[in-house]
């Protein structure tokens, strides 16, 4: 089980957490034309590295904010976490 | 049952942990025996003259004790009766209780005499891979005959079928320093983290603190070992900042320094106390993790080396030092290297005169110069080749090795009643393989020891391949202090003391001795998967290469034990005949638990109603009261029905849904979720929601809401109010109001937190009570006479603040019946209230509370879709809600929508199905086809999702979702339930089978 410091909340277990997903997805403008294959790579594609990636984690049986964590996809290591409207501190 | 001669199988002195004035009572395979306290049942058997303890796995051959802890491979005990009856718990682990029962498993009809020992006699016909060699075809006969007949056969204990009556517990703890194991070098460690200010817990597996201190005999400062040890745990036990657990074993390390440790809290008590629970599991979060583990010896490959009687010297000699208990009177030791001696010593300290056998040429070790200068001769270059015994051992041929110690050149038979073997030691470093230490393998130990660390765990002593006294002292204190000062930075040392040992030589590389001439005994590497030499053999002539292919294809290493005393010599023996270095041959992975660990602890309280949280309305008490059966909605219980006298669930059900459409109905409606939406931007936020248009609702409105995900699939539905200018009241499905919540605050914080919105749970802060049928109107201005709720004082979609009584009230007219109805909320406390004042008033009307059952029925008459139609597989045109979907505006997954499949002309969509002889009840999940007789693959057209007794037309009604569903209205097609043999012949109707033009909502 993970040890992960929420931005707002410090270091708590896992099992608080949920996973959101990769963090460096930037949802396409409302209202914007978009093609279907940009589309696609929105809601489907996914890279799934090996290391250092940045995702999102949501605090749901906390505080319920979602922030970013970077995280080693094959160590687990978390290297940094913070807010949404902030960049890490590593 | 007789009582047996007691006890003949004790030492002469008394220098051990166990109680002699304490007698305790067993049953061991119906035969009553004596043990003391402080024995475990292992050492109380054997005692006892016992070592017959069960039969082996495959070949069912004989097996007594071999380990004398969690290293055993054979003595595995059904232990206990009835409810509380445990299988394959090693009789090793077990502390003697008054009144403990034991049997023997894996035999039958009896321990002496097993049928299932035939397989031994044809064991030429069972070598390795044998059940995937022989039992594939014809592959009809795997699930008849083949597996019942292997299982009758295999297996090894019971398991009871009973819920277990015992009380298990969690427990999460926080540490700076964990160490595991009270080895000289886990005391050293604890003590010198302890000292260091650190916040330390030492975990021991065994009822007695020590180690290896235990059996050893050394001095440490000017006291023995185990007074040191001693000292140092009751130094440890009176520091504020120091947990000291014993019968704790940490089996799983994990993410993050996340350890898990079970505990044995009651099993060695007689009569525990009600509030005592039975067993605990302890999460540890460690900041550092110290693995003192230890190690474990190695048995050696010999002819028949398997017997009764046969087991490791380290074992025989802490049932002496420990258990007062002699393996045996005439014992043979055979050893590969010198700590075997100190058995040798023990057995001598007790006027029994050992034969020693070593395989190596000499040795110049203070222990095997002590046994030389008692008199004693050892036979060098030798070893046994063979034994004989068959329920225990009687005899050995023991043999001269000849010089490359590839052959006997000369044998000899002695008689014995026990060997001790050692063939040297393997660190236990499964925690920090656990961990994802990547071990290397350190050749003057012929062992894998942890190397490159990825978690903060750090091993010590033997588990780190340090076989000496002073190492393991200097490195526990070492890294005891190191590791604590991280957290303390206190800078306290405390200082190593002075040690003394017998000095040791090196071991001789060899755990397999030859065969003996002409004859080919099993020489058993993995005793408790039966896995010999042979077998090994075999798998490499096969061409299996990889060590991890040889274990799967042997079973080597795969028991319950995971290989403790097979894995490296299983590598040695593969590297030897392959010829590679064992670095080069690779160890397979260690994963927890590091021993068996009962299911009951990793439950814990989760048990029962504890399973989950149970949520219960406010009304809950009332509809228990009135009869009410419940039905679980995610954690949610809510009332399903309420059977009158001898009704049937239909009976309930027809009654309770007529009664809505004709009189007027009640329903707890409570559970929907419902999240509060406050801010300037709401409405703005809202409209990206929802695939409709949401700015210009007005206050006092509520409005049906669709959001779908991205990728255009319906989310939920729902309705949502206007309270006031910036505030919405949304409401949700009962199964999804967590995932919506999450899903607006996902958008409201990482996609949009430019938009000026907060969003809150109110689900249990209000109750909610659903009033419909066509006397709702009369029954809600009765109890709210001052209301006007006359379609132009509240029309359909609207709502009005009031008060019952002193109460707060909001009214919604709002319907899912699809009759005239309200939903009524008050605050959650007033929920019962309103409940009873809306059962009061109703008396009139003809009211009556009804359940989920009737709720669904009056959906589906109506076409209403829920969650069987939105299951996440379906868009707003598959489910008839086209309509919802703004062709103005953008939302979430809109462009979805416009993908090519979605907007294929013969997409999916809903309609209503009615059986053609308006009887046969269409099962939910069937498959609708044009024709029931087409070969498979039938092509399918769609699938029920919701079926019901229709109470307007009084006969069964379906919804399904179908490929150009609109096309095939008036068509009879089939519905099929191959799985219950079912096919219906069925009308393609509209989903609206009531009302279709929606005039009861609004009269």
């Amino acid at each position: 089980m993970l040890e992960i410091r929420c931005p707002y909340c410090g270091k708590r277990s896992q099992n608080e957490f949920s996973y959101g997903g990769d963090g460096n997805i930037k949802r396409p403008t409302l209202g914007e034309e978009i093609n279907t294959k940009d589309w696609d790579d929105f809601v489907y594609f996914r890279d799934n590295p090996r290391g250092k990636h940045t995702e999102l984690w949501h605090h749901t049986s906390g505080c319920r904010q979602w922030f970013k964590a970077s995280r080693d996809t094959a160590t687990h290591e978390i290297f940094a976490t913070c807010k949404m409207n902030e960049d890490f501190n590593e | 049952m007789r009582i047996s001669m007691s006890n003949q199988f004790r030492t002469t002195n008394s220098n051990g942990l166990i109680n002699k004035n304490k007698i305790l009572n067993f049953t061991f395979n119906g035969q009553t025996f004596q043990g003391y306290e402080g024995d475990t049942l292992a050492s109380a058997l054997i005692a006892n003259g016992v070592h017959l303890v069960g039969r082996s796995f495959k070949y069912h051959r004989p097996r007594g004790f071999l380990g004398v802890g969690v290293e055993e491979p054979n003595a595995m005990v059904q232990l206990h009766e009835g409810d509380r009856s445990e299988p394959n718990i090693m009789a090793t682990e077990v502390e003697l209780v008054e009144g403990l029962v034991a049997n023997s498993q894996n035999c039958w009809p009896s321990v002496k005499f097993d049928i299932g020992e035939i397989n031994n006699l044809l064991n030429r016909f069972f070598p390795a891979g044998f059940y995937y060699k022989t039992f594939m075809w014809p592959k009809s006969f795997w699930y008849k005959i083949y597996e019942p007949v292997i299982r009758k056969a295999a297996g090894m204990g019971i398991a009871p079928l009973n819920p277990d009556p015992d009380r298990y517990e969690h427990n999460y703890e926080h540490c700076d320093v964990l160490v595991v194991g009270s080895g000289p070098s886990g005391l050293a460690s604890a003590l010198a983290a302890a000292k260091n200010g650190a916040r330390v817990i030492l975990a021991e597996d065994k009822a007695h603190f020590g180690g290896s201190l235990l059996n050893d005999d050394v001095t440490i400062g000017n006291m023995s070992g185990r007074e040191w040890a001693s000292d140092v745990i009751s130094q440890l036990k009176n520091l504020p900042n120091v947990v000291v657990k014993n019968r704790s074993q940490v089996f799983g390390y994990y993410d993050h320094n996340m350890t898990v440790m079970f505990e044995r809290v009651s099993d060695h008590i007689e009569k525990p106390s009600q509030y005592t629970p039975r067993q605990r599991l302890h999460y540890i979060r460690a900041g550092e993790v110290i693995v003192s583990t230890g190690s474990i010896e190695r048995p050696i490959s010999f002819g028949n080396n398997d017997r009764p009687g046969i087991l490791l010297a380290s074992a025989a000699r802490e049932y002496m030092k420990v258990y007062e208990t002699l393996v045996g009177k005439k014992p043979i030791i055979f050893t590969n290297n010198d700590t075997a001696y100190s058995t040798a010593l023990e057995f001598l300290k007790n006027d029994i005169t050992p034969i020693i056998l070593d395989t190596r040429d000499n040795s110049d070790g203070e222990l095997v110069k002590e046994v030389q200068n008692q008199g004693i001769q050892i036979r060098f270059n030798s070893g046994i080749a063979n034994t004989k015994g068959h329920l225990k051992i009687k005899s050995a041929t023991i043999g001269k090795l000849d010089s490359d110690k590839e052959n006997f050149i000369s044998y000899e038979e002695v008689e014995c009643d026990c060997i001790c073997m050692s063939g040297g030691w393997t660190p236990t470093v499964h925690l920090s393989s656990q961990a994802g230490n990547k071990l290397k393998f350190k050749e003057e130990i012929d062992a894998y020891v942890p190397d490159q660390k990825r978690q903060k765990e750090t091993a010590v002593g033997a588990a780190n391949g340090s076989y000496t006294l002073d190492q393991s002292l200097a490195e526990g204190f070492q890294v005891g202090f190191e590791l604590s000062n991280k957290f303390t930075s206190n800078n306290s040392k405390t200082d190593t003391p002075m040690s003394k040992e017998p000095s040791q030589e090196s071991h001789e590389k060899l755990w397999c001795m030859p065969l003996p001439n002409g004859k080919k005994p099993k020489r058993f590497i993995d005793f408790q998967n039966d896995v010999a030499v042979s077998d090994v053999e075999l798998a490499l002539r096969e061409g299996f290469r990889s060590i991890e292919h040889v274990k799967r294809y042997t079973t080597l290493g795969m028991a319950g034990d995971q290989g403790k005393t097979s894995n490296l010599n299983g590598l040695q023996y593969v590297s030897k005949i392959e010829k590679k270095i064992v670095p080069e041959v690779g160890h397979t992975t260690f994963r927890p638990p590091y021993t068996p660990v009962t299911i009951g602890t990793i439950v814990g309280r989760e048990v029962g109603n504890h399973y989950l949280p149970t949520r219960k309305s406010p009304i809950h008490k009332w509809h228990e009261e009135n009869n009410a059966v419940f039905v679980a909605a995610g954690l949610w219980v809510r009332p399903r029905y309420y059977p009158r006298g001898n009704e049937t669930m239909n009976d309930a059900v027809n009654r309770e849904a007529a009664n809505v459409r004709k009189n007027v109905g009640i329903c707890d409606v409570t559970t929907l979720g419902k999240i509060d939406i406050k801010g300037p931007d709401a409405p703005e936020f809202l409209n990206r929601i929802y695939t409709n248009a949401w700015l210009k609702l007005p206050v006092g409105k509520a409005r049906y809401g669709v959001m779908l995900r991205e990728d255009g699939m319906v989310m939920d539905d729902g309705t949502t109010s206007r309270i006031s200018e910036n505030h919405f009241h949304m409401t949700t499905t009962t199964a999804q109001a967590a995932n919506v919540l999450s899903h607006l605050e996902y958008y409201l914080q990482v996609v949009w937190p430019e938009l000026d919105v907060n969003v809150l749970s109110t689900t249990e802060q209000f109750a909610g009570v659903a009033v419909a049928g066509p006397k709702s109107r009369e029954l809600l201005t009765k109890m709210f006479p001052s209301i006007d709720l006359s379609n132009e004082g509240l029309p359909f979609m609207g709502l009005i603040d009031t008060k019952l009584g002193d109460i707060p009230a909001r009214i919604y007219r709002i319907s899912f019946s699809g009759e005239l109805a309200y939903e009524v909320n008050v605050e959650s406390d007033y929920g019962l209230h309103l409940w009873k004042k809306i059962m009061e008033a109703g008396s009139d009307f003809g009211v009556q509370p009804y359940g989920t059952e009737a709720l669904s029925t009056l959906r589906i008459e109506m076409g209403h879709v829920a969650g069987p139609e939105l299951d996440g597989r379906t868009i707003p045109f598959d489910v008839g809600l086209n309509g919802m979907v703004s062709q103005k505006k953008d939302f979430i997954g809109k462009r979805s929508l416009s993908k090519e499949a979605f907007v294929a002309e013969d997409r999916q969509t809903i309609v209503g199905l009615v059986p053609v002889d308006k009887k046969s009840k269409i099962p939910e999940g069937s498959h609708i086809v044009e024709n029931d007789k087409a070969p498979t693959p039938n092509p399918k057209l769609g699938h029920v999702s919701s079926s019901c007794w229709s109470v307007e037309y009084n006969n069964p009604f379906s919804i399904a979702i179908m490929k150009d569903g609109k096309k095939q209205i008036g068509k009879t097609l089939f519905a099929v339930s191959p799985l219950k043999d079912i096919s219906i012949p069925v009308e393609v109707v509209s989903s609206h089978y009531v009302d279709p033009k929606g005039e009861r909502v609004r009269s």
